[in-house]
């Protein structure tokens, strides 16, 4: 086997030389396993390895990326990268500095799904697979679960030398129903930091989320308009990753000037209860990490403090460009591409309303619950309920087919005006941001209710 | 590789795939990356005691490894119905142009630069993001039956996405083509893009409740086109989840509607000889006079399913093959999108549905935010609606298309699209 530790070593040397005015390169090695179920059957088991680097090359403001499969004469991918800096490069460069960091974080091998016996991982699916074909009016389902473990090599020309490993298991699971010629479906996605056992004893929820899928055969479309919603703490996780996060991604506006003015420091986006966190540095979460891609050691950042801007996500180029300090946000999905500003684990902070305060007082809204996806462009943004409920008259109400809801980022956050005491993160996410996709985040929320939201429907 | 496999598999087949890919990027109108990137991988699919078994790896030196996880996997893998191949003649589709390979990172950025100055001589405040590349790749399939089949493409694209920001109003408007041709020009996508930009100069109220909606083909491809891709898909027929799954035969939808997928045509991307198990690329009638025909099937599917595969195994790079369409085409009809709108007292026309993909995909629900769109008053195009969520379902709305347009254009590089309009559709707006 390659050992890609001792090729990252001697790279290390080399790196200072060349007339550049940063460089660094990446060495990863993965191995990744996946099962799928189609209907009543195993539909495949397959297990994948891959090995691969990159090197990205700074010059006058200009970048230069090489990616590799190949990991032989690395000379010539370094050179490479820096001739395609330099024919970018027309400026000068603005990088944040960064001491050197040199450290070697030990692979977790107490817990690798990827070590787990195929027959004990598949007995755990059989049977979930099981008590959804226990229910009645069920036309098929998929399963997927996968895990991988990732191992990095990080260098600089700095004199950095950082190695990393990592762990993911997830857990997509979605159940069809049909009648007649109606079909309707559930499901709910599960991740975490390779703890299979986070994967086990889902036996409820998964008999709910069958029960779910053929009780929305009979279940009525909500009407199209605004309404007073509430979110549970998974949706409202989605809903701040799309309608607040990705905007405070400083790729986005490092180098748009309107953007810039939109969005100062100190300008009011919520109201004071609203604080929006992001952070790698939760022990156990997906989106933790000690150091990003680009050497930065992870840090927690306000975005959004008392109802005012106060922070945004950065890598090392956007901060030198706003003059603002490195989050250690700069993340790549793998060696094929550049690092870019992520997010990591993103949430709204608990306050102190209870579930019943919230809906209490509303006489007609919609509780939306789990999610199907989120998008922004900045602006607007859409996010999706997987599950849904009219409240009428301060209680819950029948269920209703899944919602689409949009909002303009400038006035759904002022619009929040409760936000609950019960804290949850959701760890089945995966974002997706140019061609990186799904990157491991995790997002969270307490319940909040959102005023005069856009509401697709009949 | 597949000699050794022989002695441990009754049935095997390898999908060897490698690329060189240079792109240009541009960032807020300049110059930012040039990227390289090289890439290989195999994958290997065996049949063992009657069950597959799959395995991938970048690693092409690693053939004893690939095996044994391939035959590990099998240990648990469904029983294989399917025969391999036997290839004989491919058509002779034409993807590859050696012109692709030569053009020089030079020309790639004055080609961007060329786009960028177009734009922003129509609007001096706009932002753009462009990208320029070219991919020249290497297919290779075998089989345990002694066969083999290699083809190389080439691949040109060229992208824009501009943002033009006004206090806290955003607009967005973007295009793309791609070719297996050299893109030596940016004409098509800066007429697009220049035309986006006069329809979204003035803002207006979007009207609510069911009305006229013209959908571009850019709309089409939001709105219609995830569904579709589902409920032709060999394997969502045999499990029945496909609305349309029982329906082979029976006239379904608008009998002006005629959908094919389309693996042939000249010089587009996503044309090859055969699929990504050996079968033979061939064109593929889906929707003819409004009746469903086909459904798309690769060889597991296609075996179980008591049927043949339509060349429409798709591997992706790691992953068993299933079924996929190649280009989805939609065949124009008579009408131009200024006659569509000319019709229209007060409607919508909807460039792009953001999120509209989020939802009941399979029982062909939609529901997005208008992210680009024009309101109609008296058969003209007024101005950009925002803050308007519409609505619909699949297939309630091809059941009755009010027209379809004459004048088609590829979108995403893989969907072939005319703009179609309907008379009734769900808007809601603030």
């Amino acid at each position: 086997m390659t050992d890609i530790a001792a090729i990252g070593h001697n790279l290390s040397e080399t790196l200072k030389k060349y007339p550049a005015d940063y460089i660094e390169a990446h060495l990863e090695e993965s191995q990744a396993s996946h099962i799928t179920y189609r209907g009543r059957e195993l539909e495949s088991v397959d297990q994948t390895t891959a090995i691969g680097g990159n090197v990205r090359a700074l010059v006058k403001g200009g970048w230069g990326f090489v990616s590799f499969n190949n990991l032989d004469d690395l000379s010539n991918r370094v050179e490479l990268a820096v001739k395609q800096a330099r024919l970018v490069g027309r400026e000068q460069s603005s990088f944040a500095q960064v001491a050197p960091i040199v450290d070697v974080l030990p692979v977790e091998t107490h817990r690798n799904p990827t070590t787990i016996p195929l027959t004990e991982k598949k007995k755990q699916l059989d049977e979930y697979l099981d008590i959804i074909w226990h229910t009645p009016q069920i036309q098929t389902s998929t399963i997927n679960y996968g895990d991988n473990q990732k191992k990095s090599v990080y260098l600089n020309s700095s004199g950095s030398y950082i190695e990393q490993a990592r762990t993911d298991t997830a857990l997509h699971l979605v159940v069809v129903a049909t009648k007649g010629g109606e079909v309707q479906q559930s499901g709910f996605s599960l991740g975490s930091r390779g703890d299979f056992s986070l994967i086990q004893g889902l036996h409820q929820q998964v008999a709910e989320t069958a029960q779910r899928a053929v009780a929305l055969l009979s279940a009525p479309q909500v009407k199209g308009g605004e309404y007073t919603v509430v979110l549970d703490p998974i949706l409202a996780g989605v809903f701040v990753h799309e309608a607040f996060g990705h905007l405070s991604e400083s790729d986005f506006i490092y180098e748009n000037e309107r953007l810039r003015q939109i969005m100062t420091l100190g300008k009011e986006f919520g109201s004071t209860e609203l604080n929006i966190i992001d952070t790698a540095t939760i022990p156990e979460l997906r989106g933790s990490y000690k150091y990003d891609d680009e050497g930065v050691p992870a840090s927690k950042t306000y975005l959004i403090r008392e109802g005012k801007l106060v922070g945004r996500l950065h890598s090392r180029e956007t901060a030198a460009k706003m003059n603002e300090k490195p989050t250690g946000n700069a993340r790549a999905i793998n060696y094929r591409h550049p690092p870019i500003v992520r997010m990591t684990n993103t949430y709204i902070e608990p306050r102190s309303a209870s579930f019943t305060d919230i809906i209490g007082d509303i006489e007609e809204g919609v509780y939306a619950k789990n999610w199907y996806g989120g998008t922004t462009s900045m602006e607007m943004f859409t996010f999706s309920a997987g599950e849904a409920y009219m409240i009428r008259h301060g209680k819950l109400a029948e269920m209703v087919r899944p919602v689409v809801l949009t909002g303009n980022v400038f006035t759904t956050l002022k619009n929040i005006d409760a936000i609950g005491n019960d804290l949850e993160m959701n760890q089945g996410g995966g974002c997706g941001k140019g061609a990186q996709s799904p990157l491991p985040v995790s997002n969270g929320s307490p319940h909040i209710r959102i005023r005069h939201c856009l509401v697709g429907g009949r | 590789m597949l000699a050794q496999v022989r002695r441990v598999a009754e049935k095997a087949d390898a999908f060897v795939v490698s690329s060189e890919e240079t792109s240009v990027q541009f960032e807020t109108n300049r110059l930012k990356h040039i990227q390289s990137k090289q890439s290989s991988s195999v994958a290997l699919r065996v049949v063992c005691q009657g069950r597959i078994g799959y395995a991938a790896t970048t690693n092409l030196e690693d053939s004893p490894h690939l095996i044994d996880m391939a035959v590990a996997a099998a240990r648990f893998g469904i029983p294989a119905k399917f025969e391999l191949p036997v290839i004989s003649t491919y058509p002779r589709i034409t993807i590859f142009d050696s012109k692709v390979e030569s053009v020089s990172i030079e020309e790639m950025i004055k080609l961007g630069e060329e786009l960028i100055c177009r734009l922003r001589e129509h609007t001096p405040d706009l932002l753009c993001d462009a990208y320029i590349s070219k991919d020249v790749h290497c297919v290779q399939i075998l089989n345990s039956r002694g066969e083999q089949i290699s083809y190389k493409q080439t691949i040109a694209n060229l992208s824009v996405w501009a943002n033009l920001i006004r206090s806290t109003d955003m607009l967005f408007v973007g295009d793309g083509e791609s070719s297996c041709h050299p893109i030596l020009n940016s004409d098509t996508v800066a007429k697009e893009v220049l035309q986006q930009l006069d329809l979204a100069k003035h803002r207006t109220q979007a009207p609510s409740g069911l009305l006229p909606v013209v959908f571009t083909p850019d709309g089409v491809a939001s709105a219609f086109i995830p569904s579709l891709i589902a409920a032709f898909n060999g394997k969502m027929v045999l499990e029945g989840a496909s609305p349309i799954g029982s329906k082979l035969g029976q006239k379904v939808f608008d009998e002006k509607l005629q959908l094919r997928d389309d693996p042939t045509i000249a010089y587009r991307p996503t044309s090859r000889p055969c699929d990504d198990e050996g079968t033979t690329s061939q064109r593929t009638p889906l929707i003819e006079q409004g009746v469903v025909t086909n459904f798309l099937y690769d060889l597991q599917t296609a075996a179980l399913a008591h049927t043949q595969s339509t060349g429409n195994g798709h591997r992706g790079r790691s992953g068993l093959p299933a079924p996929s369409p190649s280009a989805l085409v939609i065949a124009p009809g008579k009408v131009s999108l200024n006659e569509m709108v000319s019709d229209i007292k007060e409607g919508l026309v909807v460039e792009q549905l953001m999120g509209a993909e989020q939802g009941n995909i399979l029982g062909g629900d939609f529901s997005g935010n208008v992210l680009l769109g024009y309101k109609i008053e008296n058969g003209k195009i007024v101005g950009r609606v925002k803050d308007t969520m519409v609505s619909g379902n699949t297939y309630q709305l091809l059941k009755k298309v009010t027209a379809i347009g004459r004048d088609p254009k590829w979108v995403g590089g893989s969907l072939n699209l005319p703009p179609l309009c309907f008379s009734k559709v769900s808007v809601a707006s603030k």
